[in-house]
């Protein structure tokens, strides 16, 4: 299970990055995207800010807008904040990333061996309650220490966040939930 | 990034042009719900404010350039208020404004109470019929202009442009793109009974008025 995390500003700009994988089921926490599948990330996640377009107006109130977008194996999960930035995570599935033939390469054996064995673990069924409920509790934090690198007042709305104790946090929210 | 000891080996640490606080506590180690006990002294507002009116008094060549300065002043407080105020209510209740109306009510009730103790006074919709895009939120006695008294030929001044500026960033920030200005009306109706009356009017632009209309079919 890998995972890329963006944050998108109000322009459709980026101002934060972060590619990490499971820690949960005994995974390693590293991100096993190839380097193709690395730069298509980028575009799978650009191509979904069209769908959040449309849903942001019409989904209920909440916040969070749960799996907003599928390419292929890859599911974009949508978190929108009050000043309309917007977190994106992609989740790639490992059993289906296998199946597929897309991502994983150069670690085959070892994918088909962690297959089995996260079939259990929060990430293999991006759209059952247990992981919308985990990468709901992952954006919050996010959120939290999104609000507080906002409250820096010489950080400008739209500014890339390139402080290390945010990504420090995020990659703990990660861990800790993921 | 600019180092400043260009003598000394900087590049050997990571990050070496950022200084973190000598107890290790960062922005981020603070917690965001300190809202209650966290009210200021007046009179240091007071005295803050009125030292950035005149700031923005500088170089100014007219009263509205000056109300523009006074509007950027507050502005990025809104975009960044709104982020706040949304995180500090109960989760329940923690949705983004999605109608004009919310949006005001927003305004209305969290933000006035935040920054000034209580909620502001009224809220209005333009009654003329060519101009539905404007509303207004009214408040009888601006905190801001307590300790402002406007010389005579400046009359046409009202330093609460400054609160015009925050209202205007948070509808920006919920993608509510507005003009928001500030007048004063006091003395003109309803007797002398609030002479500080200001009056933020509050224009959105048509394409709000056009998603609101789709949105309230769909």
């Amino acid at each position: 299970m890998s995972y890329y995390f963006v944050i998108i500003g109000t322009q459709d700009n980026p101002l934060f990055e972060y590619e990490f994988g499971t820690s949960k089921q005994g995974g390693d926490g590293q991100a096993h995207f190839t380097e193709l599948a690395r730069h298509l990330n980028q575009f799978i996640v650009h191509s979904s800010l069209d769908i959040v377009e449309e849903v942001q107006w019409a989904n209920g109130q909440l916040s969070y807008l749960k799996v907003i977008d599928k390419f292929f194996a890859n599911y974009i999960s949508c978190f929108i904040t009050g000043g309309n930035v917007k977190f994106l995570l992609l989740h790639q599935p490992t059993a289906t990333a296998t199946a597929t033939g897309a991502g994983m390469a150069g670690g085959g054996s070892s994918g088909a061996a962690t297959s089995t064995r996260s079939s259990t673990s929060v990430g293999a069924n991006p759209t059952s309650p247990q992981t919308e409920e985990a990468i709901k509790n992952f954006f919050n934090e996010v959120y939290d220490n999104y609000v507080k690198a906002i409250m820096n007042p010489f950080y400008r709305v739209n500014m890339e966040i390139r402080s290390p104790v945010f990504r420090q946090r995020v990659a703990a929210a990660g861990r800790k939930y993921l | 990034m600019a180092h400043l000891g260009p003598g000394k080996a900087a590049s050997s640490k990571e990050q070496a042009g950022l200084r973190y606080p000598s107890n290790g506590k960062t922005i981020y180690h603070r917690p965001l719900n300190r809202s209650k006990t966290a009210e200021l002294s007046q009179a240091s507002f007071a005295y803050l404010f009125s030292e950035m009116v005149s700031y923005a008094q500088r170089r100014v060549t007219g009263i509205q350039e000056l109300e523009k300065r006074l509007n950027l002043q507050g502005h990025p407080i809104g975009l960044k208020l709104l982020d706040l105020l949304l995180i500090r209510e109960p989760p329940r209740s923690q949705t983004r404004p999605l109608t004009i109306i919310a949006l005001l009510h927003f305004i209305k009730i969290n933000l006035w109470t935040h920054l000034f103790g209580r909620q502001a006074d009224r809220l209005e919709k333009s009654s003329n019929p060519d101009t539905p895009d404007e509303y207004m939120i009214i408040d009888n006695e601006p905190l801001v202009n307590a300790y402002i008294s406007v010389p005579r030929e400046m009359s046409q001044l009202n330093c609460a442009a400054f609160v015009a500026g925050v209202v205007e960033g948070v509808c920006d920030g919920a993608m509510f793109p507005a003009r928001v200005t500030a007048h004063s009306v006091g003395g003109k109706e309803e007797g002398e009974m609030w002479p500080g009356k200001t009056v933020f009017l509050v224009k959105f632009e048509p394409e709000v008025l056009e998603r609101e209309a789709l949105i309230g079919k769909g």
